[in-house]
């Protein structure tokens, strides 16, 4: 019979702890609010993070409680205008185009403009090669060239060309996961609308890099002095342009004595008939394939 | 004063439960490849551990030694431990979202975890009353933190370097365990020498 108090014991446990749970469940169950879940699934489900908030359910969330619509639907870059459409009906806010954004690159040092420094033959990654001395580049903040932007992008809209990662505008969705894989942060999401852009982000004095790349920013100050909206500046050794300012007249690009700011065709979304030759040979982001 | 710095001491460094005791070694192996995750995995465990001594050990001086089943204790405490962790999901779910938020993943992963159940046996294998209990257990929360934070760090090491085919993966980290682990092991007698015993 000594079996019973034990036995008895561990089952009233058993039952007690399953009956506070099962209690616990009911009353301090939280339901998912019907807003929300209805956003999320318009929203694509990425969870990339483009829209500031840590995925797509967070997102969701917050446009659901905020009752005076001060978050914007249209955050999510990869759903583009679509889902801002879907989201917007869903809240019943007025629809706003999606704030397209669109990576870029800021380095143009290809194999034929620059060197290595060595010849590196470890684990064939950026981040790897970055943790190695200072990376295999003649210059700290070149591209890397082994493509971990390439491995984290889901829509296929980077390749390393010639030792240089190259973008190609009409695929990026403006995401931003390059962005975050590379170790010398050579990729910036800026908006759409962006035509100039400076191809360099090196830190060494100008007479260095005139040294060791073809295409460098050798921080003259010349694009400074030109820009009459203040909108470009040296800083760090590099010329850095401040896109709240910027009004595209590309004037800083014309004076540039080592032809390091790059001006693209202008359409965006629409990609035009012919493209124009300009820059083919200095852009970063590529022409669309015909 | 002393005697509660000798207690968290010793199980964060000599008697870290990870690489002194060989206990939660699947968690120590699985979570740590990030750091932050590394992190968040050992704060839940910190707070499970303490939770679960709490409540595991006026069971068994209230409930199992006076009955006299003392040898229920392993399949009692799993018991309790897992409703307990799962009552606190719902209630943090509940009360602190934000906090479920960071630990929600990682609770219900340390359920049945052997470290936490492990941890609640010994205090009273070592006979520690309550209150050492609960430094004990908090002890060795932060060592499982140390050892996670540490070994995190080896491990993107290891994640950035070319193995030979064979030991690829899982060989090498469990023989950068080994060499952390043996490392320490030298950790041994420094209490003694500290607090002059
Ligand atoms: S930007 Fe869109 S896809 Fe990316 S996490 Fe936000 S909601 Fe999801
Ligand atoms: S852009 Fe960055 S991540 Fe991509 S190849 Fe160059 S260095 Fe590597």
């Amino acid at each position: 019979m000594q079996f019973i108090i034990p036995v008895g014991i561990v089952t009233a446990m058993g039952l007690l702890a399953g009956g506070i749970l099962t209690i616990a469940d009911k009353f301090m169950a939280v339901q998912m609010d019907e807003t929300a879940a209805k956003v999320l699934a318009a929203l694509p489900g990425a969870n990339c993070g483009a829209c500031g908030f840590a995925g797509c359910a967070d997102y969701a969330n917050a446009l659901a409680k905020d009752e005076e619509h001060a978050i914007k639907a249209n955050l999510c870059t990869p759903g583009g205008d679509a889902v801002a459409m879907e989201v917007s009906s869903i809240l019943g806010v007025e629809f706003e185009g999606a704030s397209s954004k669109i990576a870029i690159m800021k380095c143009s040092g290809s194999r034929d403009r620059t060197s290595y420094a060595m010849d590196y033959q470890g684990h064939q990654t950026c981040k790897a090669n970055k943790l190695f001395f200072r990376g295999r580049g003649a210059c700290e903040m070149a591209c890397l060239g082994f493509g971990d932007c390439v491995n984290v992008c889901a829509y296929d809209a980077i390749r390393i060309e010639n030792g240089l990662a190259v973008i190609n505008k009409y695929k990026c969705v403006g995401c931003g996961l390059c962005a975050k894989a590379c170790p010398n942060a050579l990729i910036e999401i800026v908006p759409d609308k962006t035509r100039v852009v400076v191809g360099c982000s090196s830190v060494d004095p100008g007479k260095v890099t005139r040294e060791i790349c073809a295409i460098g920013c050798i921080a003259c100050k010349l694009c400074e002095k030109t820009c009459k909206f203040d909108a470009i500046h040296v800083i760090n050794n590099h010329a850095v342009i401040d896109y709240t300012k910027c009004k595209n007249c590309t004037a800083c690009a014309k004076k540039c004595p080592t032809n390091v700011i790059h001006v693209f065709p202008r359409p965006v979304s629409a990609p035009q008939q012919k493209p124009k030759p300009v820059a083919a040979e200095t852009a970063q982001v590529e022409a669309p394939a015909q | 004063m002393q005697e509660m710095m000798i207690i968290i001491l010793s199980a964060i460094l000599v008697n870290n439960f990870v690489l002194v005791k060989f206990l939660g070694i699947c968690p120590f192996l699985g979570v740590s490849k990030k750091l932050d995750s590394a992190v968040g995995m050992s704060l839940a465990v910190i707070f499970v551990m303490v939770l679960a001594t709490a409540v595991t050990y006026p069971i068994q001086m209230g409930l199992l030694v006076p009955l006299q089943i003392g040898y229920l204790q392993t399949i009692v405490f799993i018991l309790v431990i897992a409703a307990l962790v799962q009552l606190v999901e719902i209630s943090l779910k509940k009360y602190v979202p934000s906090l479920h938020q960071s630990l929600g993943v990682y609770l219900p992963l340390i359920t049945t975890n052997c470290a936490v159940l492990g941890v609640t046996i010994l205090n009273i294998d070592e006979k520690y009353t309550f209150f050492q209990s609960l430094l004990n257990s908090f002890g060795a929360g932060v060592g499982f933190l140390l050892a996670m934070v540490l070994f995190s760090g080896i491990r993107q090491r290891i994640e950035n370097n070319d193995f030979p085919a064979a030991f690829k993966g899982i060989p090498a980290v469990l023989i950068a365990a080994s060499i952390v682990s043996l490392s320490f092991m030298g950790f041994s007698g420094v209490i003694d020498g500290l607090f002059g015993h």
